[in-house]
């Protein structure tokens, strides 16, 4: 039958995480097939610029530091949000994962031995790096880490990382099927059968059986319109399909990072590995604003602390006025050229080519943009999504949840690896484990209805609005009314006018009927996914009366352990209205909620003891849909021992 | 930071290729648009703008849009160039845009990169070929930074193809591995994490799909936006095959 493929593993992205799982699922003797709207090459992991975090300590910076250290770091950055036993798998895994990079091929900076300059909180400082540590993987310094351990080359660091990682998927001779992009998940019963896709060359759809099935498709920024860093190709299908399930919840999707350095006019990253290396922020002045909020961390608190800063520096006047909009400057000038045209060459190139900039005599226009979604298709801890028997999920599209209402820099890469690792095991052995037992009339059915909903986009006339007009009018409801400072009455208004977005689409006309992929109904097939997101979105935020990590609400600016330390869940069943919320515990406890360590120091106690709601966590999550896991619940805590 | 020229408001003229090979109506030809410039304007704004508000059948390649994926490379008045690192007010005021040639044509400006850049990578068995199995116990093998950085260097190419289409040779013979493969092979030949021996390297390097194919007239060292140094690329292949002739 030509419009149905079988294999055992389906993986739906072709990005580091995706890719990374579909090897560990071919090791483990599994069949996959990679789905990918682009090349795999071009996928968005080779965005990522400064580093991966991993607890490998190899510099004098790094002395001390251990997965232990990586563990506090990340749940201090996560607000308390995060899973603490994912986040403690992660740690103890990245560094293996990091080790297993240099093994692929990846060409990360080493550590130089004898006397190194480095730049640290505004001082010069030299330092010896002993002999025995010449030539192992060097880290720079990143936000809301206690030790340097961003692993890297130069500010290319996704690259390196995605050329070998598919280098190893073209060793494998990896089925990847590129411009192919998944419109809907094949289920029954709680169970997932693969996927139908859309071929991006000819438009034709065509289903893809097997018995495990992994979204690996990335973040949703784009429902930020061009107010994102992320790339074009970042819409959120993965979350989309999952979230037409109406059984798979998405978790914590108003948890939204906006990275502080962001290039303007022209929104592209500028890595936090410039901050790393000793880049100062400044205002219109030319002062370190930073220094005077976060005496301690400076410019290197976690994101959300310093975009939150800068948001509040522009707001009382102490931006630079642009035709554009306001900014800030990044400072580099200091580093040097040298530096800046080796360790940091990408953002060298990124101001040259994109501004006209020398990073060496000029300052650089910066101010905070959307980045990242901590949210996504909710997992256990094998990344298996709850509710959905045979589906999985990895890297920016999962939420595993080892960010929480915050990921730390450089802690994405690692996900991506360290998760490909996992799931891809977990995936293997589901897959293994289980046998291809469905109709293939199901298959045929989802195909048939793929098609007429693209039928009717073709079949719709009149004067209904464009679907670009639609696009835009959600992105400047999100970046006006669920960006970095929330409140109630923005974000019911954003509600209100989202909903009206996601009415609109239903009316919306295509202004071209041309046979083939036609890039119009491409985007239009895509339109209503991403309206949902960004209304369920806009309702998580509204629902959750707290700041937490980047969720910060004025109207409720403490952090609320007592009444919010859980996790937001969101379904949207199947012909509702509306989406429905509830939450869960967000894991087992093993680090008490504190002060972060920079950010404010006030909030809301828990008022139940840590003992009584580690007691509450695993029912709360099963009452959700966790699948059940091999492992039990807890078995890789490791209970006080740091 | 405004330049000057970002400041002047100019018309701009495009002329696009067309042909959309699922349309049976669709013949190849070129197709004029206008747009207002505005400050900053790359052609990613501007391509998009003439999609948006003009003919949204129009197909094009954009991912990053930040000169990291390769997406979006196409012949911009007649040179392979990244589109979306590509500022209009560089250009003249007539902006001719045609899809790469050497690879197979998709739609318009869309090229198929990915399907040829897989091929060679095979063919040149671009990745390490280690001897033994990655042991997670192990502490990484170390490396010299300066190894590291020459290594990167080679790393760098994000495969947009702008040198395979301003190929003399890879237009005519699609066998030949391009200035980007030979940049490939280059790279894991001086990785001390590759154990290939320069026999094993001699057949992929030496074939006529390889190093000798190349006339050499370096057009690909001065086209590739990501100013990889394929002029020293050549000369190190050509040094190490010459030498492991003589042996
Ligand atoms: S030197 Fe000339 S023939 Fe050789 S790869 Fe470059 S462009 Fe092609
Ligand atoms: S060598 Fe340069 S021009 Fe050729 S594919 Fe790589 S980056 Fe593009
Ligand atoms: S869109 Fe990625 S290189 Fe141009």
């Amino acid at each position: 039958m030509e419009h149905i493929e079988t294999t055992d593993v389906l993986v739906i992205g072709g990005g580091l995480a995706g890719e990374r799982c579909a090897i560990e699922a071919v090791s483990a003797g599994q069949d996959v097939v990679i789905l990918s709207v682009v090349p795999p090459r071009r996928s968005h992991s080779c965005a990522a610029q400064g580093g991966m975090q991993a607890a490998l300590g190899n510099c004098i910076k790094a002395g001390g530091d251990s997965p232990d250290v990586h563990f506090l770091d990340t749940v201090r950055g996560s607000d308390w949000g995060a899973d603490q036993e994912v986040a403690r798998m992660f740690a103890e895994e990245a560094p293996i994962a990091a080790r297993e990079l240099a093994h692929m091929g990846v060409p990360w900076t080493r550590v130089r031995p004898g006397m190194n300059r480095y730049f640290i909180k505004g001082q010069r400082v030299e330092i010896d790096e002993p002999a025995e540590k010449a030539g192992l993987i060097m880290h720079r310094d990143f936000g809301g880490t206690a030790k340097w351990r961003a692993c890297y080359a130069a500010a290319g660091t996704g690259h390196a990382l995605l050329y070998a990682v598919d280098s190893q998927v073209v060793r494998l001779g990896i089925d990847v099927r590129d411009r192919m992009e998944v419109v809907a998940l094949i289920h029954e019963g709680g169970r997932c059968w693969g996927a139908v896709a859309r071929c991006l060359r000819t438009g034709r759809h065509r289903a893809f059986l097997a018995r495990a099935t992994v979204i690996a498709t990335g973040g949703f920024g784009r429902i930020y319109g061009q107010y994102t860093t992320n790339a074009t190709i970042n819409e959120g299908t993965g979350a989309s399909v999952a979230l037409d399930t109406g059984i798979v919840p998405l978790g914590n999707m108003e948890a939204i990072q906006f990275h502080p350095t962001v290039l303007v006019p022209s929104g592209i990253l500028i890595t936090e590995g410039c901050r790393g290396d000793g880049g100062y922020l400044l205002d219109k002045n030319m002062q370190r604003f930073m220094v005077e909020a976060e005496p301690d961390k400076q410019e290197l608190a976690s994101r959300d602390v310093v975009s939150r800063h800068m948001m509040q520096c522009m707001k009382d006047g102490r931006g630079v006025d642009t035709p554009a909009g306001q900014h800030l400057w990044l400072d580099l000038r200091h580093l040097g050229e040298k530096h800046l045209t080796t360790k940091l060459r990408e953002v060298w190139d990124i101001c040259r080519d994109f501004v006209g900039l020398n990073p060496a005599k000029d300052l650089i226009p910066v101010r905070p943009t959307q980045h990242y979604s901590m949210g996504g298709v909710r997992v256990n801890k094998d990344g298996h999504a709850y509710g959905m028997a045979g589906l999985f999920a990895a890297g920016e599209a999962a939420c595993w949840d080892m960010h929480g209402f915050n990921r730390l820099g450089g802690n994405s890469l690692a996900e991506t690896i360290v998760a490909g690792r996992i799931v891809g095991r977990s995936v293997a052995k589901f897959a293994a484990g289980s046998s291809l037992s469905v109709n293939t009339a199901l298959a045929l059915s989802c195909v048939k209805d793929a098609e007429r909903r693209a039928g009717d986009w073709l079949g719709r006339s009149g004067s209904g609005p464009g679907v670009y007009a639609i696009r835009d009018a959600i992105a400047e409801t999100m970046i006006k009314r669920v960006g970095i400072f929330r409140d109630g009455n923005e974000l019911e208004q954003a509600v209100a006018e989202l909903k009206q977005s996601l009415a609109r689409v239903d009316q919306a006309v295509l202004r071209s009927k041309v046979p083939g992929m036609n890039p119009e109904l491409s985007f239009a097939l895509r339109l209503k996914g991403m309206a949902r997101l960004a209304l369920v979105t806009a309702m998580g935020a509204l629902a959750r009366t707290e700041s937490r990590g980047a969720h910060f609400r004025r109207d409720y600016p403490l952090r609320d352990d007592a009444g919010w330390l859980n996790r937001t869940l969101v379904r949207w069943p199947r012909d509702a209205a509306e989406p429905s919320f509830s939450y869960e515990p967000v894991g087992l406890i093993d680090l008490p909620p504190g002060h972060r360590g920079y950010g404010s120091a006030e909030r809301i106690e828990m008022t139940v003891p840590i003992t009584a709601y580690n007691d509450r966590v695993a029912d709360g999550q099963n009452a959700q849909g966790r699948q059940a896991s091999d492992e039990p619940i807890g078995s890789r805590m490791k209970w006080g021992e740091h | 930071m405004a330049s000057e020229s970002a400041q002047k408001r100019r018309h701009l003229r495009f002329e696009i290729f067309r042909y959309n090979p699922e349309d049976q109506e669709s013949t190849p030809q070129l197709q004029s648009f206008e747009l207002d410039e505005t400050p900053y304007m790359s052609l990613f704004l501007a391509l998009n703008q003439i999609r948006e508000k003009q003919d949204p059948s129009l197909q094009f390649d954009f991912a990053c849009r930040s000169a990291i994926c390769g997406s979006c490379a196409m012949m911009v008045n007649g040179r392979p160039s990244l589109a979306c690192r590509t500022l209009t007010e560089d250009l003249p005021e007539l902006i001719r845009l045609h899809p790469l040639p050497a690879f197979a044509l998709i739609g318009d400006l869309s090229v198929d990169t990915g399907t040829w850049f897989r091929a060679m990578n095979e063919r040149v068995g671009a990745w390490i070929h280690e001897q033994q199995a990655f042991d997670p116990n192990a502490r990484e093998e170390p490396m010299n930074d300066d190894l590291a950085q020459a290594i990167y260097e080679g790393d760098r190419c994000i495969e947009c193809g702008c040198c395979v289409a301003g190929c003399g040779i890879a237009n005519i013979q699609p066998e030949f591995y391009g200035a980007a493969g030979l940049n490939r092979i280059a790279r894991f030949m001086m990785d001390p994490r590759d154990k290939r021996e320069a026999g094993d390297w001699f057949e992929v390097v030496s074939s006529d799909e390889g190093v000798f194919a190349c006339v050499g007239l370096m057009a690909c060292h001065d086209i590739c936006p990501k100013e990889l140094p394929l002029l020293e690329v050549h000369a190190y292949l050509r040094r190490r095959m010459l030498v492991s002739r003589i042996r």
